[in-house]
Formats: C-alpha cells, structure tokens, sequence
C-alpha cells in the first residue's frame, strides 16, 4: 500500500468522523475560503495555513476536496464550494458547514487549480487540524502524517497541540513531530540540537528526515546530525541483521520441509530415494488440482484450500510411496545404491507422466488471502507466506518427533530400524512397518509440496530442486537423527543468506555447498553422528 | 616387469573388442568418404558423428566403470570430469577463431567482449597451443579427482555418502559455470568453432579423423582399464570393492588404492570429453547437470559393472535408444529410461554382460556373485536390511 | 616379582589403563593387558566386555580416549592407522570371516603375501617362484590345496575361517587377533583349529577370543576374562574358571 493510498483513507476517514462537529475557535473559516477564488498558488498556501490555524475541524472536508481538485468558485459571487459531481450538474457543498448549496451547471464555476506545493501544504494542514481532534486515534493519525512529511508551518500546530495535549502515547508522538518540524524551522541551535537527539530515537523514518535537511543545517549541529545519523544506520544494520536472520530461517524451513521426509527414508531405512523430490512435485500438483476443483465448484471455500489439499496430499504422496515400496523398493533392502538408481528412475516416470497430464508449463496456484500481504516486526517486513510456511515446517517436525517417540507406530519403526531381526522374532511384521514408513515419509514430502506451492513454481521440474539440498541437509545434519536435521536445514538456510548480500545468491549456493562436502570430510556422519561400534558394521 | 602389465591386459574378449572398435575407426570413416552418397552401405556424415558422440560416452562409462565397477565407489559426478576435458578441449577451439568471431577480435573469444571484458583471463593463458590444451584435458579433471579424493578417501567417507557429495560437486560446477563472470561463456557455454589444430570443424575428413580418433582413444583406454584391473593392483581394487576393512587390515592403503583409481578413472573421463565437444560442436554448463552423470550410472549398470565391455556396450546401446526414441516417440523417452534404471537393479543387477559371462561360467560362479553381492553389506545405520 | 619397565621392555604388546567409551558407554574401562613373544593368549568375557573394542583399539580402527598401547615396546599404535598397523606385523582376523568372496582362494593369498603395498609395485607385480611356493605352503597348512582355484564364496564357513586365517599367515605377521575363530563350525572342524593354532603360535604370538570353553581348554593356555571392559582374572583355565567373580559375570553359577 503506497503512502499516498494510505493517506487517502486516513483523511477520508477522519473526514468522516468530524463532520457535523463544530468547534467554534473564533475566526469564521468561511471568508477565508472565499479569498481562494482569487489567490495565487503562494496566496493560496497561505490562506491554507490561515483556514488550519481557526482550528475548525469542520473544514477538514473541504481541503480534502482542494487537495483533490474539488474545489470551485461560483462566477457570479466568487463564494467558494466543495463540489461533487451530479449527473450533468455539479452539487456545491459550502466548506465549512457541508450543506449543499444546490446544483448548478459546470459553466457557472470555475476550478481552484493545485499545485504539488499547495497539496503538501493542504496535507500539513490537515495533519495540524486533526492534532486537536477529540478522537485519541485522529490526533495520534495526524501527528503520524506531520512525522511523515515534516513542514515548518506544522511547528506552531504541533506546540499548540502539545500542550493540550494529556495522553502520554500521543503526546510522546507531537513530541516527535515536533522535533521533525521544528528541523526545517528557524528556531534556535539548542532547541534544534534536542530535536536531533528525539529523532535519533525514531529509527529509518527518523533518517531520511535528518538526510534531507544535512545540506541546509548549521554549521554547529553537524556533529550532532552525524551522530544521530549514524546511531540510526547502526540500529538499520542491526534490523537488517535480523531480516537476514529471519530469510535464513525462512529459507531453512523450507529445507527443511523438503528435507524432512527424506530424513525418514534416508535417515530411518536407509533408503537413497531420489525420488523425494517428485514426492514434493507430487504434493505441490495435488494443491493445484484441488484448488481447481474449488475453483470450479465451491469459489467461497477457496481460502480453505491447503488445509484440503493437505490430507489430499499426503495420501496421494503417500499411497504413491506406498506403490513404490511394494513395486520396487522391498527387493532392494541393503543394497543402497541400487536403491538410488532404481528410485531415480521412478522420479524420471513421475516427472514425465506429470508432464504428459498436465504440460510441461508452470501450473498457477493460488494463495489463499490469509498467505498474502505482510506485516512489519521492528525494522523488518514479514510476509504472511513465509511466516506460515516457518509455522508449518516446524509444527511438521515437532508432530513427527511426537509420533517417532510417542506412538506404537514409531516404536516399531525404531525397532525395526535398530535390529530388524530381534523386531521382526518379536512379533513385529517389518515388511509391514517398512512399507508404512516410507509411506509416511513420501506423504510428508507431499505436504511440504503443499507448502512450497506456495512460493515456488509449479511444474513437473519443481522436485529436481530440491533432492540436491534436502539430502545436503540430511547429510549436514546426521543421518538418523530428526533433530539434526532441523539443526541442518535453519543453518545451511541462515549460513546461505548470510553469504548472498556479499557474494551473490548463485556463489553463496555453491560456497555453502564446497562448505558441506568440506564438513562431510571432517565428520563423516554429519553433525548429530551416531558413534559407536553398531554404526560400523 | 611393464611388458607383464601389458602382456596381462591382452585377454581374448578384450582384444575381440579392441579388434571390433578399431575395426570401426577404419570401416566408417572409410564408408563416409570414400563410397557414393547413394551407396547401400555408404554412412552419412552425421550418423558418424552421433556413432562418434556414443564411442564418447562408451569410454565416459567405462572410466566409470573402473571405480565403481571394480573400487566400488559410485560416483554420481562423474559428468563433472567429462565436461571440464570437453570446456579444456572448448578453450582451445575457441582460441582457434581467433578473428574470425561476430567482433573480429583476434585476441578475446566473442562472449568476453559481450561481457565487456579488456583482456584475456589468466586461466585462458596457453589453450592458443594444442599440446597445452591436451595436457589440461588430463590433467583438470585428473586435478580436480585428486583433490576432491585426497580429501574424500582419506577421512574414509563411503558408499551413499559420497555418491551424495560427489553429486554436489557435479552441481556446484554447474552453478558456477553458469555464471558469466567465471569466464567460460555462462550460460551458452563454448561454440561456432572454426577450426581444430588448422582443419575446419565442419569438413567432412575431419569428422572423420575424429571418429576415428574417439575410437583409437576408447581401444587405448580399454587396454589400459584391462592391464589395471587384470593386475594384482585390480584384484586388491576388487578387494576394496568386496571388503574394504579386510584390504586395510592386510596393510594396504586404500586411500591411495582409491585415489589412484579415481584420478586414472577422471581422466579417462576428461579425454571423452575432450573428443566429445569438436564433434558435437557446442560444450555448455548443461554437461555438468547432476541427472546426466546418473545417466551414465545407467549406461553402465545395463551393460553390466565390473566388467571393462560391459560400459560400453551400455553406453551404445542405451544412447541409440536414446537416439531412437527422442526421434520417434519423444513423450515415451523418459518413461523408457526410468523403467531401464529400475527394470536393470531389480532384474538384471549383473548387467547384459555380467549375465552372459555368469551364464558362460555356470551356476557356480552366479552363486559366488550373489553371495558376494550380500557380503558386500550396507553402510548406513540400518546394517541388518539385508536379512 | 618384575618391574613394570622389564615387563614392558620384554612384551610384544603392552597396553596400559586404556579407557574409550562412545556416548557415555565406556567399552574399556583402564584396560591393561600384557602379550609377550611367542605366546599364545586366550581372552574370554561375556558381551560388550571389550574384546573387539580391545582388538579395535590395537589395530588401529578406534581411538583410545587414554591410555597407552605400544607394540614391542617403542612403537605407539594409537599414532598409527590400520594399514601402519598390519604393515608392522599385526595380523586381525574378524569375528565374521571376511575374504574376498569374488577372488579364488589362490588370489586371496597372493594379496596377503607380504610384499610391497603401494599402488605402483602392486600394478607391475609379477607372481615369483618364491612367492608361489610361500603360497603352496600355506594352502597346505590351511588345508585348502585341492580348492586352491575355487572361488572363495563357494567354500563351506569353517573353510573360510581357515582361509582368512591363512591370509593372516601370509601377512607374516608378529601377533596374530584372533576372534571367535570356531563361531559356527563342527566339533572336528574345532578341534583342527585348535591344532592350527597351536601350530601357529611356534613362530608368533596369538592372541584368540572365543566363547567356546571346550575350544579353550583344548588350546591350554593362559586365559584372560575380560568384563564391563577392563580384567577381571588371568591364568590358567582352571584357575579363571573357579575364580568367583569369573562365575558370577561369565561363567553362571
């Protein structure tokens, strides 16, 4: 949303909110209006300001409509109206009470025409009217919008407000756009040189104002200025810092999600499977072709398309894993890397038979309105895709930690993986429990699909992406061990987008990847190894 | 003691075959030349250079085969190999235009003044000289496998491990070639070239004497492989391969066993490429694709590991598939190479020649294969998977 | 009574207060153990006593966490990786016989015979009279002359032991491990061991673990039980097998 855009609804609103109230502040507003009809656009800047300083709120309208080029003079008496637009005819609105004044035809009145200049200064004027408003949130409003667009002319508003001014939130916040004002004013060194330090305190917002006005500043405060200037680039690094800190972990969730799975099949069975990727690429098509469905049948429910396509996912992925347990993999127990060949060819199947059904092409998915936009946190922007896609990929994790340690089923699946005999003479069916566990592992490579749907492209090739890093961070993080594996992937994510801003995306990819294959040398099993006599055999 | 290294090599399937690759670089160079376009058995220019495209890949699958046919080391980067001899092989055809590129610099390939670029590059140093450019066919890859194995084979990473980071590198070289500030024309990599050591790329004798070149080099190799792995140093490679702890525990180094292998193994791979790239006329990053070294995994397995024709025969046949479907049936080529891989490893592990030679040499022998195959256990956590 | 420098000056291996555990287990608790020249050495213990770690420990697969462990006396192992190890004269035979399945029995000893290991006289390595006869010899010993051509997956498991302990013989090694070389074969095959052993350990010293108390009477010789990896008793079999805590932790009452 643009500033401007924003400001928009802000006077509208508080336009909306004063009409019909009356604050008699002694100077009618009404002649001074009238004077427009002959003023240049200085004069017309300066009556501006006069109409502001009656202090009527009721004239809030009215500038807005200036601002917006609605104003007009009636040729016959030179009287001054807000006008609309009715039919043929225009409607006169008289500016100050907001009654009509009647229709008449648009020859009979001429346009108050505005220039850049008179809109900023309609814009403080605004600013400084609302600062006396009796609405907590108006005043505050409007000493936002001075903060923003800083003007000497606002100074005396602004101190005039203040001292009414009781509420300490609002009043910290004048105190502010005070400090701004009083910048580009003519007041004294001192008090300019304590207008500095408050702004100091504002942050980026607060730099571009001390920018704009180190050409024109005296001699003597450049010191402060550069203090002040530097003390806010400092705390920008550190949001910066913290932005990079938070794509790290973005991106490392994302690993993660593609990894996750794969640490089950990998890590737990020890099975190569190149095909995850194409688990996820699955996953990814499911979201598409159900939203397609809700597209066509049930558009209202379209918000809750993931959390359809998350069960539709992960028993598509699930089910196709479970095929290719059956089919393929349960002949290759032990032999690993014929695991990686044979399952290499089932992700060449998968991706062409996706690229036989549905093209070649990326496929649209759609974000639900709860994953659009952003908001910001401090001095950074956070979008809503990303924020739940972290949520996700850890609430994934801690459920599949749950369901490894908490459940039968995950007790069998550690049995079976610590000595398949001794489960199997236990009673435990293993050729049961391996089908279920890569099933399971495909299915939640499904729903990170779901996920990544989101902020990749959709297309058959969307798996290929991602089977080189996931088995990075299985790999980093140490085979067998889930929480290894949430270790691996927020580091290599954090480690990788740390290293963009200086070396650039494509190198930072492939130092952190020259990184891991120095890391494997040093520890071999990765960062949570299992040591030991067992692991050797 | 050397006339026994090459005495040993001289097997009678191996110098059938060598017989059969020479026989071709004779007889198709011969029938492109020398018979009339009409003639039954005259072969077109283009078939020899496709048949020349596959002698390539055949000595790619067999450097492949050395490791992880006999050292039981699976490289998935092997690609990697392949495409740094054919980028060496790439530099010197491109110094070869010389002024003859779309700006006329005698000094700068065309790409570097798109890119702006005042001078020559060092790296790009010395490739104006053919010997020069050979030596780095060897001895870039050869590098690169010495470094990437001294590091790899020393602290003992094995199995899936390393196929997984050989991967990786294959996919990091691929990155950075696509870059345009490495200095080997990103993203379109090496092409138009003019002229190999003063003959035109294009002429038809010189497609010829390339072919013919691709299969003297893969006969070469193929002796080479043969001597190696005929040796007591090939059967302690087997060794390695069959149980690796047994070889160590015996007193051999089997880091330097492996390195060796390795290195011999990358430039096997760099001389393929090195041919492959005049003949196909273009090399880009695309070579260094992680999915094109599985392929020749692939290539390999059909044909059957662990024997020196098997690759070969491999490589041929599944690139005329190749040939033959993405002409015919383009859809189905995928569908075909991804049943081969799974079809392979679950039905015909040994391979087409690896079957034939169990069928040759009775029951006994597939039992032993077997129980070698079991033997040779897992190196993940899951030891028992076999059972 | 001797001092701890004449025994160790005197030993073939010495390992002194050897500790290593793995995440938190400690497999060898302050070990110490002493095998002189020539002699031939029984280790019994329950499981997860030690053994192989201790085995592991002086061929070089693992790493002490402390202690010391030198071979004749100068040499210090944990320096030293597995091939060093066998180069210097250390021979270790696995639980689970372990020859080159796909070679032939021939093959399987021409790589073990003790000759230059590098990469370049193992390429130009030619079959010498010497090394034939040394080979001829040693499949006599090991009893596997008329299979000398067969495949080594096709021979019977006692026969693999044996050939694994053959290939052991043509690493002419100083000290000869030796672990559970019995496990899985019949009474007769026993007993022929036992004689191998013994006919080996003229020249060497050996040290055997096995499970099999028959077996280790049959050998007659000094007896160390290990348990929860440091030594619970050394002597004879007689003495170890009376002695108490060798009941309660091994034997069972």
């Amino acid at each position: 949303m643009t500033t401007r855009h924003f400001f928009r609804i802000l006077i509208t609103l508080l336009a909306f909110t004063f009409s019909g109230h009356s604050f008699a502040q002694g100077t009618d507003p009404k002649p001074l209006f009238d004077q427009l009809a002959d003023a240049n656009f200085n004069e017309a800047e300066k009556l501006v300001g006069e109409i502001a300083a009656t202090g009527d709120t009721r004239v809030v309208p009215a500038l807005n409509a200036f601002a917006e080029g609605d104003l007009y003079f009636r040729k016959s008496d030179k009287a001054v109206f807000a006008a609309k637009s009715a039919g043929e005819q225009l409607e006169l609105i008289d500016p100050v009470t907001g009654t009509s004044a009647g229709q008449v035809a648009k020859g009979a009145v001429t346009k108050i025409r505005v220039n850049n200049n008179l809109r900023r200064a309609i814009r403080a004027a605004l600013g400084g009217l609302t600062l006396m408003s009796p609405d907590r949130g108006a005043r505050l409003a409007a000493a936002d919008a001075i903060l923003r667009s800083p003007s000497a002319e606002a100074l005396e508003l602004v101190e005039a407000a203040l001292a009414k001014e009781t509420d300490s939130t609002v009043k910290a916040r004048m105190e502010e756009a005070r400090a701004v004002s009083l910048l580009s004013s003519d007041r004294s060194i001192d008090e300019k040189r304590a207008a500095i330090e408050t702004i100091a305190g504002l942050g980026a917002s607060g730099l571009g104002v001390l920018n704009s006005v180190a050409g024109s500043i005296d001699a003597s405060l450049k010191p402060d200025l550069d203090a002040a200037i530097t003390a806010i680039q400092n705390e920008q690094q550190l949001w910066n810092m913290a932005q990079n800190v938070w794509y790290g972990l973005s991106l490392g969730s994302v690993l993660l999600l593609a990894a996750i799975g794969l640490a089950i099949t990998f890590g737990v069975m020890g099975i190569i499977n190149m095909a995850h990727g194409e688990m996820v690429m699955l996953g990814a098509y499911s979201t598409f072709v159900v939203q397609q469905v809700i597209r066509e049948n049930a558009p209202g429910l379209f918000d809750w398309s993931l959390a359809i396509a998350l069960p539709v996912a992960f028993l598509v992925t699930g089910a196709v894993g479970l095929v290719i347990e059956r089919g393929v993999i349960r002949f290759l127990y032990g032999r690993p890397l014929e695991t990686l060949l044979a399952t290499w060819g089932v992700s060449l199947i998968l991706q062409q038979a996706i690229r036989t059904l549905f093209g070649p092409t990326n496929q649209e998915v759609g974000n639900p309105s709860w994953m659009s936009g952003s908001f910001p946190l401090g001095g950074m922007t956070i979008t809503w895709n990303r924020m739940w896609i972290v949520v996700f990929s850890l609430s994934i994790f801690v459920g599949l930690l749950l369901l490894m340690k908490r459940s039968a089923f995950g007790l069998q699946m550690r049995a079976v993986t610590q000595n398949r005999r001794m489960a199997s003479s236990m009673g435990i069916r293993t050729p049961w429990v391996d089908a279920f566990t890569f099933a399971l592992g495909s299915g939640i490579a499904g729903i990170a699909g779901v996920a990544l749907s989101q902020i990749d492209n959709v297309s058959p090739n969307l798996g290929q992406s991602y089977i080189i890093d996931s088995f990075m961070v299985v790999v980093f993080g140490g085979v067998g061990n889930l929480w290894g594996t949430l270790v691996g992937a927020l580091s290599l994510g954090v480690l990788n987008k740390f290293l963009e801003p200086s070396v650039g995306a494509v190198l930072g990819k492939i130092l952190v990847l020259v990184l891991i294959i120095l890391f494997i040398q040093k520890r071999p099993r990765g960062l949570f190894a299992l040591k030991g006599r067992a692991i050797e055999a | 003691m050397i006339s026994a290294f090459i005495f040993r090599a001289l097997k009678g399937h191996i110098l059938a075959t060598v017989a059969v690759i020479l026989g071709a670089a004779v007889l198709v160079p011969a029938s492109n030349l020398l018979l009339p376009a009409d003639h039954a058995l005259h072969i077109p220019t283009y078939v020899m250079s496709l048949m020349g495209k596959y002698l390539c890949y055949a000595l790619l699958a067999l450097a492949l085969d050395l490791v992880w046919g006999y050292c039981g080391i699976l490289s998935l980067g092997h690609g990697a190999f392949f495409a740094l001899g054919g980028y060496a092989m790439g530099m010197y055809l491109m110094r070869q235009i010389g002024s003859r590129g779309v700006y006329g610099n005698p000094d700068l390939p065309d790409f570097m003044i798109f890119l702006n670029w005042k001078e020559l590059p060092w790296f790009w140093y010395g490739f104006d000289m053919f010997p020069f450019a050979m030596l780095m066919v060897l001895f870039v890859p050869g590098l690169l496998a010495f470094v990437f194995g001294w590091f790899a084979f020393r602290s003992r990473v094995n199995g899936v491990y390393l196929s997984i980071i050989t991967q990786a590198m294959t996919y990091a070289l691929m990155l950075a070639f696509f870059r345009n500030d490495m200095g080997f024309g990103g993203n379109n990599g090496l092409t138009d070239y003019k002229e190999i050591v003063g003959f035109s790329v294009q002429a038809g004798g010189t497609r010829a004497v390339l072919f013919a070149l691709s299969a003297l080099m893969l006969a070469l190799c193929l002796l080479i492989a043969s001597a190696i792995v005929n040796s007591k140093f090939g059967k302690v490679l087997v060794g390695v391969r069959d149980a690796e702890s047994r070889v160590r525990f015996l007193g051999f180094r089997v880091e330097n066993i492996k390195l060796f292998t390795f290195v011999v193994s990358a430039m096997f791979a760099g001389i393929a490429g090195a041919l492959f790239v005049p003949q196909v006329g273009i090399i880009n990053p695309g070579e260094f694709a992680p999915a094109n070294s599985i392929e020749v995994v692939v290539w390999t397995a059909v044909g059957g590991r662990g024997t020196l024709i098997g690759p070969i025969i491999g490589a041929v046949l599944v690139n005329a598939g190749k040939s033959y479907f993405t002409g015919a049936f383009p859809e189905l080529w995928l569908f075909a190479l991804g049943g081969l891989f799974i079809a392979v490893t679950l039905f015909l592990p040994k391979g087409i020649v690896g079957t034939i030679q169990s069928g040759f040499s009775g029951r006994k022998a597939m039992k032993a294969a077997s129980s070698a195959e079991k033997g040779r256990g897992d190196v993940t956590p899951v030891a028992q998977a076999a059972e | 009574m001797n001092t701890i420098a004449e025994i160790r000056s005197k030993s073939l291996l010495y390992l002194e207060d050897v500790s290593v555990s793995f995440d938190g287990f400690k497999a060898l608790n302050s070990l110490s153990f002493v095998v002189e020249p020539g002699e031939l050495r029984a280790i019994i213990g329950p499981n997860g006593a030690g053994k192989t770690t201790m085995m592991d420990i002086i061929t070089g697969k693992t790493r002490p966490d402390t202690g010391r462990v030198l071979f004749e006396d100068d040499i210090d192992l944990t320096k030293k990786d597995e091939a060093d190890i066998a180069q210097l004269g250390i021979g270790r035979k696995f639980q689970k016989p372990t020859v080159f399945e796909s070679h032939t029995v021939w093959d399987n000893l021409e790589l073990a015979l003790n000759r230059p290991r590098g990469v370049f006289s193992t390429l130009f390595y030619k079959l010498s009279a010497e090394d034939t006869v040394r080979i001829e010899e040693i499949l006599d010993t090991i009893r596997l002359t008329h299979r000398r051509n067969e495949l080594a997956a096709n021979l019977s498991h006692g026969q693999k032991q044996w050939l694994e302990i053959g290939m052991l013989l043509a690493q002419e090694p100083k000290l000869l491990l030796v672990d559970e070389p019995v496990a899985g074969m019949t009474d007769a095959e026993t007993a022929e061991t036992a004689v191998l052993l013994r006919e080996i350990a003229k020249s060497r010293s050996v040290v055997v673990v096995e499970h099999d108390m028959g077996f280790i009477r049959e050998l007659g010789v000094k007896v160390t039980c290990l348990a929860e990896g440091s030594v619970l008793a050394e002597g004879s079999i007689d003495f170890v097998s009376n002695d108490p805590k060798v009941i309660e932790n091994y034997l069972g009452r």
